[in-house]
This record gives structure tokens, C-alpha cells and sequence, in this order.
């Protein structure tokens, strides 16, 4: 039986100018490999510039890869025509940062809801419409009598952004591409659109794709991660070992830099180096030569991840002396 | 020590076609000279209204109502408007919170810096404009090269470090930062917060850091005060905050936090935040209060002092008193 999604060795290259080309790598040789009958939500994690956002691109078919594939069901989603396109676009369904700019100010908030329901056909009458709206309004624990024949202005963004998982969840999607969906949510409310994503993982079985670089709220929703820095896999693993105990150095330093809302756990202790604008060149050894603490002549060669644990592995020299995993194994690193 | 900075009673409303909301409702606060400040709450409780209110920039249909804002002995409330031109940056200065907007694109960074100083004073020689310029923007982990470099060339990282320096040029006596970090990611948040710890401590000003990431403020700040609908809920050392918040808001918003020990465990406030132009009678929190009272529902809590220099505006710790 074909995955749900598969990933193989997809690159991604962004490149400028005609007459003196430049590249810029957004994400290089990522195999990744989801099953269909498992759920479960895996994070990817990293700064700005990682090359996250290039995945959930590619992911929803909104770009193509410049080499490798990406396969739903065993078809590329590249090549898909017809019934099988259509079919793609109602199972991945993706929830974006923003939940001010997805809405239309001119109409009620309804409309968001009732766009995908014409489009695919989902309801063979008006009642029947709204009846799944309010089901699915329901479902990401909104009332709604307060939602419905509303404007986006008179909602707050906890709502709004709770609007938009239950339109994802009307289309009854296989897998949820979510970029950074809390970032721009009010902490308090973070909580509820967590707890709402997690729910549809285990009660409607749907694989979420966990997009962020905020490893707190990573933590308490993913079950694995997969750490990105330029476009490189960094540290993959099972997300308890991972935070609790990072390895690579680059996750080393993330997790330090995290503000843990805890009195006595400070932050700061890694000393960063370099500032991130100042690195010109990054050659094609490790990503992160210039900003690592212990860098050592043989990282001018790209290191191949080094499996520490069953779930855990870093793609660091430190390591060498662990059995290295290729890059298409990554997925075995993720438990689910 | 003196207070440097006095906010007595505070008022601030915005007029609407629906009606007058209170953004500021009577605040009240001290800070010392050197002193941290976290400001958080909800997005709508008031918070960059206070800030945009220290500075004298509201615009209608906003409207100061009545309080004093006092930085050193100065009451900038009752300053001209060409008096508070100039007080700006050199007694109080705001780093805003989206350092990419903020910054002139067609002008270079260094002429943008040298504007700041020249409004406040004319007769300072190029060479020592430049100068001073080009220190400040070293005190902030900048190159001198930035000096003339235009807003596109830097990174956000590097342009919320233009908007600290200028912040800084004039040496204010108090720093307004405007969730100075909210577009960073974590390690160049690390980075500016870091920046704007040095910067401060080597001119001794007051900072007021507003937010609501409660993590950042755990890391940086020496007291909190947490503001609901217009209101100053509660004012405490961050220590006391993080380990016994006293207002059920507070507390609420402790217990909401995810740390590393409550994996999967979801505690979000439960109900909205109140739309300000419809404010519950009472205490503005009890329809969401969990301790809610009847007196609650009636009469409006006043922030008063607990014995251990906290205070509270809520009508459970009233009593005690």
C-alpha cells in the first residue's frame, strides 16, 4: 500500500539574476515518508530562512521541487490531473499564520465555510451546508450562533484562526499543513487552537504537518521533530529526547535561546556566534561551519546524520562514532 | 531613590461612531531608575495605548483625558507640543514593534540616525553627529559600515538594532520597547533582547517592555504588571508573579503556560476578552473569574498595596485589609 505522503530527495533551489546566477539552496534532499493508517503530528522546526515554508509550499503543490518528487498516494502531485487534483486539493488542506488576511473583510465569515462546500460539491442542499458548518464550528469548539453571519472585524483571532481549522476540517482532510498557526495568537488562546489541532489528530485520524519555530508549543503537540537549518536536516527524533536532550549544536543553541516562562531556568548560557547576516559564504560542508562552537576542519564535508538512539540522530561529527543512517531512513527516526 | 518615571491616573479614550471604549482606565504606576518593567495582557487590554499615551501620540479619535506622565521632574502632559518634539528621544523614547516599517526605505540608515540628533539640537558639528551616530550604533552590535547603509540591506534582526540605536542616541531616561522582538525568531530574539539589556544598563534609563510572550518577560524583566481591559490587574517583582500570582487573571495566565514538565496539558482561560465599548459591570474579569463574588458584579476592584509591597485589584485580597 503506496504512503500517504512521500518525499524523495526533494531539493529546492531559488535562483536570481541571468547573467551571474545566484542560488539560494530553501531545502536540500529531504526524504520523508508518512503512512496512512498512522496519525500523527510531526513537527519541522527552524529559524527564518530554514526552509520550512518551502516545504509546506511543495507540500500543497503550490511550487515544484527542482529535483526529486513528491508523491500522495504513491501519484506526484506535480502531475496530477482531474478527479485525482481535485481529490488532492480536498485531502491536504493547510491553516496559515495569519488569521486576519485569509478573510475576506467585505463578507461574512460563513463564506470561508461555504466556498469549499460548493466548490467540492460536499452538500446536496442549503440545510445540509449549514448543518456541516455547524458541525465542524462545533468540532474546533466554537458556538456557532456567535460565528455564523458574522464579520472577520467582530471576531477575535483566536476565533478566526479556529474558523479556519474547522474549514480545514469540513473538507475532512488526510493531512493538515498548519505554518506557525499560534504565532500570531494571543498566548492565552494558543492553548484552545492546540488543544483543537490535537483533537483532530486523534479523533478525526489526520497526519499534521507542524510547521514552527517555536519549540514550546512544538513540545506539547508533536510527537516528533525534524529540525531544519538552511535547508539541511539538523536532528530528527522522537520530540521528548530532542528538547529535553538536544545533540546537534544548532539545537543545542535553539533550545537555549528559548524564553521558558519558568523563573529558574534562565536563558543564555551557549554563547552564540557570529550573527546570522554575517555569514557571506556557506560552502558545501555543514550549514552551520560558521556559527558552531566546535567546528573542526572535516565539517568543510557535509556530515551524513549519525543515528544516536533509536529515535534520535544529529547530523554532526560529534557523533561519529554512532552508525550514520542515509537520508532516505529519516523516517524511521520519527516515532508515531 | 526617586522615582524616574510617575504615571498618575492615566485616562485614555478612543471616540467611535458606537461609542466612547476606555482603552486607559485610570492607570497608576512607579519605576526607578534602572528598573525593568514587563507590561502584558491580552491583545485589546491597553497595552500600546499606554505606551502610544507616555509618548503623546495618540491620534484622534483617541484622547488623553486626564492623568500626568512624569519622566525625571518633568510632567510631559503638561509640556507644549514643541517641548514634548523634544523630549522625545532625549527624556522618553519608543522602539516600535515592527522594526521593518519603521525605518525611512529610501533614506540611509545613517542620515535617518543624524535627523534624530539634529531636531534636537542645531549646533552639534557634523563630524560629532557622525560620531556619535556611528558609537551608538557599535554600542548595538553593529558595524560602523551600516552607517550608510539603506533599511533593505540589514536583516530584521539587524533593523530592530537601528530602531534600539536610535532609541538610545539621545540617552532617555526611559525606553518604551513595543514587543521589540515579536517578527524574530528565537536566537536574534536572544540577541536584540540582549542588546537592549547592555544599551540600558550602560545609560541607567527605566524600561518599560511590553508583550505578551510571559517568557520573555520571565528572562528580562524585574517586575510585571498585568494590564485586563484598560486596567492594571496586577503589580508584582517577576519572581512573585511566577511563583504566587495573586489576581485569578494572573493566575490564570501562569497556569496557561506551557513548560517542560506539563507535556499535553492545554490550560486555556476560558471565555473572550471584553470588547471595551461593553464592559461588564464590576470588576471587568468576572465573567471569566473562577473566585467571582457577588460584589464583583457591582463594584469595581481599586488597585491597592498588599503588605509585601504587591498590589492587587481584586475584591478577594480587599478584605484581608
Amino acid at each position: 500500500m503506496p504512503e500517504l505522503l512521500e518525499f524523495n530527495n526533494v531539493s529546492k533551489v531559488y535562483s536570481r539574476g541571468l547573467i551571474s546566477q545566484t542560488s539560494t539552496v530553501a531545502l536540500s534532499n529531504l526524504s520523508l515518508k508518512l503512512k496512512e493508517n498512522q496519525p500523527t503530528i510531526v513537527t519541522v522546526a527552524g529559524e527564518s530562512g530554514s526552509g520550512k515554508t518551502t516545504l509546506a509550499m511543495l507540500l500543497l503543490g503550490f511550487i515544484s521541487p527542482t529535483s526529486g518528487q513528491i508523491l500522495y498516494h504513491g501519484q506526484d502531485i506535480n502531475t496530477l490531473k482531474g478527479e485525482d487534483k481535485i481529490k488532492f486539493r480536498r485531502e491536504v488542506q493547510a491553516v496559515f499564520q495569519d488569521p486576519f488576511s485569509v478573510f475576506n473583510p467585505f463578507y461574512p465569515v460563513d463564506h470561508l465555510l461555504t466556498v469549499p462546500i460548493k466548490k467540492f460539491k460536499l452538500a446536496k442542499s442549503k440545510s445540509e451546508a449549514r448543518d456541516r458548518m455547524v458541525e465542524s464550528l462545533r468540532a474546533v469548539g466554537l458556538h456557532p450562533q456567535d460565528i455564523l453571519g458574522r464579520f472577520p472585524h467582530q471576531l477575535s483571532g483566536g476565533q478566526r484562526q479556529r474558523i479556519n481549522v474547522a474549514r480545514a476540517l469540513l473538507l475532512q482532510p488526510r493531512l493538515l499543513v498548519a505554518d506557525e498557526p499560534v504565532s500570531m495568537v494571543d498566548a492565552s488562546l494558543r492553548a484552545n487552537i492546540l488543544e483543537t489541532l490535537r483533537s483532530l489528530q486523534s479523533d478525526y485520524g489526520v497526519t499534521i504537518i507542524y510547521i514552527t519555530h517555536d519549540l514550546t508549543t512544538a513540545y506539547h503537540i508533536a510527537r516528533s521533530i525534524i529540525v531544519l537549518y538552511h535547508g539541511a536536516v539538523m536532528e530528527a527524533g522522537d520530540i521528548d529526547t530532542v528538547i529535553k536532550n538536544p545533540q546537534h549544536p544548532y539545537t543545542k543553541l535553539l533550545i537555549d535561546s528559548i524564553p521558558w516562562p519558568d523563573i529558574n531556568r534562565r536563558w543564555g548560557e551557549t554563547e552564540i556566534k557570529a550573527q546570522e547576516s554575517e555569514i557571506e559564504d556557506r560552502g558545501p560542508g555543514c550549514k552551520f561551519y560558521a556559527r558552531c562552537p566546535f567546528a573542526m576542519e572535516k565539517c568543510k564535508v557535509a556530515p551524513p546524520l549519525f543515528r544516536i538512539s533509536e529515535f534520535q540522530a544529529a547530523s554532526c561529527y560529534l557523533y561519529e562514532q554512532h552508525p550514520p543512517v542515509e537520508g532516505e531512513r529519516l523516517s524511521e527516526l520519527l516515532p508515531v | 531613590m526617586a522615582p524616574i518615571l510617575k504615571i498618575i491616573n492615566l485616562q485614555v479614550s478612543y471616540y467611535t461612531d458606537a461609542g466612547r471604549a476606555r482603552a486607559l482606565d485610570g492607570v497608576s504606576l512607579n519605576l526607578e531608575p534602572g528598573e525593568k518593567l514587563g507590561l502584558v495582557g491580552e491583545s485589546g487590554s491597553g497595552k500600546s495605548t499606554m505606551a502610544l499615551a507616555m509618548m503623546r501620540m495618540i491620534k484622534p479619535p483617541g484622547r488623553i483625558e486626564g492623568g500626568q506622565v512624569i519622566v525625571g521632574d518633568t510632567d510631559l502632559t503638561a509640556l507644549s507640543d514643541d517641548e514634548m518634539l523634544k523630549a522625545r528621544l532625549s527624556k522618553i523614547s519608543y522602539i516600535p514593534q515592527g522594526a521593518m516599517n519603521s525605518l525611512n526605505p529610501v533614506m540611509r540608515i545613517g542620515a535617518q540616525m543624524v535627523d534624530a540628533v539634529r531636531a534636537h539640537d542645531k549646533s552639534i558639528s557634523a563630524s560629532d553627529v557622525e560620531e556619535l551616530c556611528l558609537k551608538t550604533l557599535e554600542s548595538v552590535d553593529l558595524k560602523r559600515s551600516v552607517f550608510r547603509m539603506y533599511p533593505h540591506e540589514l536583516s530584521g534582526g539587524m533593523k530592530q538594532r537601528v530602531c534600539i540605536a536610535i532609541g538610545v542616541l539621545l540617552k532617555p531616561q526611559m525606553i518604551i520597547a513595543d514587543e521589540p522582538t515579536s517578527a524574530l525568531d528565537v536566537v536574534t530574539q536572544r540577541q536584540v533582547m540582549e542588546t537592549i539589556d547592555r544599551v540600558q544598563d550602560m545609560i541607567g534609563a527605566a524600561v518599560i517592555l511590553i508583550g505578551h510572550d510571559m517568557g520573555l518577560m520571565a528572562q528580562f524583566v524585574d517586575k510585571v504588571a498585568v494590564m485586563y481591559a484598560g486596567r492594571l490587574m496586577e503589580v508584582s517583582q517577576v519572581r512573585e508573579m511566577f511563583t504566587d500570582p495573586k489576581h485569578p487573571y494572573a493566575q490564570a495566565l501562569i497556569k496557561s503556560l506551557p513548560n517542560l514538565d506539563n507535556k499535553g496539558i492545554f490550560n486555556g482561560i476560558p471565555g473572550l476578552a471584553p470588547a471595551l465599548l461593553r464592559l461588564p459591570r464590576g470588576c471587568a474579569f468576572h465573567p471569566r473569574c473562577e473566585h467571582v463574588m457577588e460584589i464583583c458584579q457591582t463594584i469595581r476592584p481599586d488597585l491597592i498595596p498588599l503588605p509585601d509591597g504587591r498590589e492587587v485589584s481584586c475584591h478577594l485580597y480587599s478584605e484581608a485589609n
